[in-house]
């Protein structure tokens, strides 16, 4: 998974052992019912939401070693934004506990039923390092909410975020619960060989993969929040001022490309596209300033691999001539600027693959409505996005274009509505998490049936006869008045 | 090596042509959708005989327990989805908090679009059609692959099913575990299994290479508890529930079959004692004599239970049944005190007529006893104690639970129906089938105006004030600060 790697002789491998003793630990802690209290869960989402108002600088800090990642966005993005996922499942942990009524027929009575939740028991979570206090942090605020214990593995290519996870999570968490585990392949590897009651993963397909396949092995189910090619598609007659800038806020404005529901790639006519150009440069310039490697309101690429990722794709013969704006690295500082390229060829490596870095290609078309087949024609992405006033376009958007989730008239917001579920499809992952869904993500809804002694229908056990198959045919049809002619032997069978 | 070849470009074809249908976007209006749940309902009510036919040639299974278990099942659900469907595709309204006014967010389920249904051998109509009704209600193009193991019923669906349901858009397939190998080197949108944890884990780890979702729904021993009762009428009406629910589906060949029981020693003669004159009555004595009891599916599953008995230490804990009719895979209802725990009849789910009693001390051993083993699909407990009732359910994980009764939780269509641990994942019936098929994609709508300033860079300190105070919902606060009016 690249990275450096540290000489770390005087602690001892975390290996396949120690995970497995973990893991242990971790069950002994579950089955002693701890988690499941509604006090417990809700003196971890406390301690959560405390470790985070008391060290805000200091996670501004690691995000900016890791990343450069500028106040503001560690602000508005990881702090903010996990604070309130916390209090949002404060707030409605209570409601989410309760069992569900469900509704009983005829067929069944006398009885009654209802959904009881339950946690999965001992849970992993592996997050990314693209939002790497969030990302770790979120899923744990499910998992906790539903009453499981678990392990948290931070990404090592943000490594004072994770260190920093680690340290804090050891002083403000039950321990004996949950554990933070660094590391990279090889810890990674000892903990997927051991048996979880879930798996919840962030990151990339390739990965994404193993990891599931890992699951098969113990039957555990997974969630994989991964990602895809975001596209724009962006119509004419709209106010190309504000959509680019919302534009550009979730682009460059969003760890400098590097998320996983960032614009990946701008679809527009012909015709439009030189407006369209020309608004994102003049944006651009706004934002950023005439030298954006400079910026400090810019993320830097997180490490050299990804650096030399992101050349390659601009090195491309297939887009050599392409590039209308910025171009510029300076590899000492890892930077890349705000990169637009326009007419890209579809097999170019920058089309090939997510970006996930400040390169935008924009792509024409004829006729806008095109740009829904180019889409169609893709692996389905994490999210889509169209800029548009017309309505019928939009309705042909929404209906047609498959993707996690998808904004019309703006980029990214939708991941601050914890209403809604945030997840993928196809190859952009399974399962969806936030708010209420990170509560179901991590739990089991138990069906429970409570019958009483009463009103035993001998038609039920042998010996079977003409008559008690037509009272079974009318009591499952739920007929009221063939179940009366069956009882009188008035039915026609 | 030639019928593979012509077998995997036949498939290549096949998942082709159900692409290209999903493409066109047929199987998407209600209309299809609805068109093809009552082509179901007419498929299950014209050919009701031949399916009678096709159950009692697989399984020996009587029409009685084949209306119960397959038809009736099948029936009820393509009706309620039927009269369902429109309600469950419309989108669901999502909270949008005043920050983002104008704007308006939903929940939009769509088809997953090309799916794979693997079905099993012991309710061969139902956990077939089941699956299939959520999958088209849903709006995907469906491959059904049912288990050779049933072979009449697996033609039988083969030929029918292209003859009412759109067959551009639904496809059967049939063959053996080669053919199941091919399937799963495809690439699916979504997989739904029935069977074993051991095919669950190949099925599993097959669709990890494409990251297709997968439901499993496997099974487990499930246990059922029986609290020493006092009142004569609910023992009988315990035992008969037992009696029916153990041997009547399947011949216990089923997945949310009781496995075993728990009972206290101080009640456990009464209980025997009656389950034995229960069993004689609903299902006769003796291999040869046996009535209303499905055969065991082929040689290979009942040479299993055989095997299952000859351990000594278990063969000396029968203290009824046991004879077996080879020739026609009969096996009577057998019922084994206290076998060995180490024993396979008590480490491997049975799936057959074989009923181990384990004895305790006291029924709240059961709980220990339960959570040593993993979770099963269901659990049963005949008891009137309430608070051993919560107990149980706060303290033990199943797929679900039923007090009083067995098997019951199958047909409520307002209950999820899955697994948990190695009983499996995911859930369907109702309106879970259709959720089983779809995907929930979030939908927001902004306009242009208005705009937000302190959204963008350059960054400054009145932007992060601003941001701070919008993610506090802090509304007094902003409009303070947009007045000039707040201080730190």
């Amino acid at each position: 998974m690249g990275g450096e790697k540290e000489e770390t002789s005087s602690k001892p491998a975390f290996d396949v052992g120690a995970a497995s003793e973990l893991v242990g630990k971790l069950r002994g802690a579950f089955a002693s019912g701890k988690t499941r209290s509604y006090q417990w869960r809700e003196s971890q989402l406390k301690g959560l939401l405390k470790m985070t108002e008391e060290h805000e600088q200091e996670i501004a800090d690691a995000l900016h070693s890791d990343l450069a990642k500028p106040e503001l966005e560690s602000y508005i993005y990881e702090a903010a934004m996990l604070k309130n996922s916390c209090r949002l499942a404060l707030k409605e942990l209570k409601r989410w506990m309760v069992p569900e009524k469900a509704k009983t027929s005829l067929t069944t009575f006398p009885s009654s039923a209802e959904i009881v939740p339950e946690p999965l028991g001992v849970v992993l979570i592996i997050s990314a390092w693209n939002y790497p206090y969030l990302l770790s942090l979120d899923p744990v605020v499910g998992a906790i909410a539903a009453g499981n214990a678990l392990v948290l593995k931070p990404s090592e290519i943000a490594p004072a975020t994770s260190s920093l996870l680690a340290k804090l999570m050891g002083e403000y968490l039950d321990t004996s619960c949950i554990r933070v585990v660094e590391g990279a392949v090889p810890e990674t590897t000892a903990l997927l060989e051991q048996k979880w009651d879930k798996i919840f993963y962030t990151g990339n397909g390739k990965i994404g993969r193993i990891i599931m396949a890992a699951a098969a092995k113990h039957l555990t189910p997974v969630a994989l929040e991964l990602g895809g090619k975001s596209p724009v598609v962006v119509d004419s007659g709209i106010d190309l001022k504000v959509s680019c800038r919302r534009i550009i806020a979730g682009k460059w404005g969003c760890n400098n490309g590097q998320a996983c529901i960032s614009p990946d790639y701008v679809i527009t006519t012909r015709e439009h596209a030189p407006k369209v150009v020309d608004a994102l440069k003049q944006e651009l310039e706004k934002f950023y300033g005439k030298n954006p490697l400079e910026s400090k309101d810019l993320s830097r690429i997180v490490n050299s691999n990804h650096f030399f990722r992101l050349s390659k794709l601009l090195d491309d013969d297939k887009v050599s001539g392409k590039v209308v704006h910025g171009g510029e690295k300076d590899q000492s500082k890892l930077r890349i600027a705000p990169t637009l390229l326009l007419d890209v060829p579809r097999d170019a490596l920058i089309m090939q693959e997510e970006i996930f870095g400040p390169l935008l290609p924009i792509l024409t078309v004829d006729k806008i409505e095109d740009s829904f087949d180019v889409i169609n024609s893709g692996m389905k992405p994490l999210a889509a996005y169209l800029f548009t006033n017309n309505k019928k376009l939009r309705e042909e958007f929404v209906m047609s274009v498959s993707a996690g989730g998808l904004v019309v008239n703006d980029t990214t917001v939708h991941l601050a509505i914890l209403s809604l579920p945030f997840g993928g499809v196809g190859e952009s992952g399974i399962g969806a998490y936030h708010g209420k869904f990170s509560f179901d993500a991590f739990s089991h809804k138990k069906a429970v049936v409570y019958r009483g002694f009463m009103g035993d229908a001998a038609i039920r056990y042998p010996p079977y006869t003409k008559m008690k198959l037509r009272l079974l045919k009318a009591l499952i049809t739920g007929n009221f008045f063939a179940i009366i002619r069956a009882i009188f032997g008035l039915s026609k069978d | 090596m030639d019928q593979r070849g012509s077998e995997s470009v036949a498939l290549d074809e096949i998942l082709s042509e159900l692409r290209q249908t999903f493409r066109t976007g047929r199987t998407r209006p209600v209309a299809w959708r609805k068109a093809q749940l009552r082509a179901i309902i007419d498929l299950v009510q014209d050919n009701e005989e031949r399916i009678f036919t096709a159950l009692l040639e697989d399984l020996g299974k009587h029409p009685v327990e084949s209306y119960r278990d397959e038809v009736g099942v099948v029936l009820k659900s393509a009706k309620q989805s039927l009269s369902c469907v429109e309600k469950w595709m419309a989108p669901k309204k999502g909270h949008l908090p005043l920050l983002f006014f104008p704007a308006s967010g939903e929940v939009l389920p769509e088809p997953l679009g090309t799916v794979l249904i693997f079905s099993s051998w012991n309710f061969p109509i139902s956990l077939a059609l089941d699956p299939v009704i959520g999958a088209v209600a849903a709006g995907n193009t469906v491959v059904l692959k049912p288990s050779e193991l049933a072979p009449a019923c697996s033609s039988f669906l083969a030929e029918t099913l292209p003859r009412y349901l759109d067959n551009r858009a639904v496809k059967v397939v049939t063959g053996g575990p080669n053919l199941g190998e091919q399937l799963l080197e495809q690439k699916w949108d979504k997989i739904f299994f029935t069977g074993s944890p051991q095919v669950g884990r190949i099925v599993m780890s097959a669709a990890a290479r494409h990251l297709t979702p997968v439901t499993l729904e496997l099974g487990g021993k499930c246990p059922t508890i029986v609290d020493t009762l006092s009142s004569t009428s609910e023992i009988k009406i315990t035992v008969k529930r037992i009696a029916g629910g153990k041997w009547g589906p399947c011949s216990g060949q089923a997945c949310i079959g009781i496995d075993y029981l728990l009972v206290e020693k101080k009640f456990c003669t009464m209980l025997v004692d009656l389950l034995m004159k229960t069993i004689r009555r609903f299902y006769g004595e003796g291999a040869k004599n046996m009535k209303n009891m499905c055969k065991i599916i082929n040689k290979h599953q009942f040479e299993r239970l055989q095997n299952l008995l000859k351990d000594p230490a278990v063969a000396a804990s029968i203290v009824y049944g046991g004879s077996v009719d080879e020739e026609r895979l009969l096996i009577e209802p057998t019922i084994l005190l206290d076998p060995p725990l180490d024993a396979e009849i008590m480490t491997e789910e049975i799936f057959g007529p074989l009923l181990p009693i384990i004895t305790l001390n006291n029924i709240q051993e059961s709980i220990e006893f339960i959570n040593a083993r993993p979770k099963p699909l269901a659990m049963y407990v005949f008891t009137k104690d309430e608070s051993f009732k919560q107990q149980l359910l706060q303290e033990t994980s199943s797929g679900s639970v039923t007090f009083n009764d067995v098997m019951v939780q199958f047909i409520c269509d307002s209950l999820p129906f899955g697994g948990v641990g190695q009983s499996g994942f995911g859930r369907y019936h109702g309106k879970y089938s259709f959720d089983a098929f779809s995907h929930e994609k979030a939908v927001m709508r902004r306009g242009f105006f208005p705009e937000i300033e302190p959204r963008y860079p350059p960054w400054n300190d009145f932007k992060l004030k601003f941001i701070r105070l919008a993610y506090n919902f802090d509304y007094l606060g902003l409009l303070l600060l947009m007045l000039g009016l707040k201080r730190n």
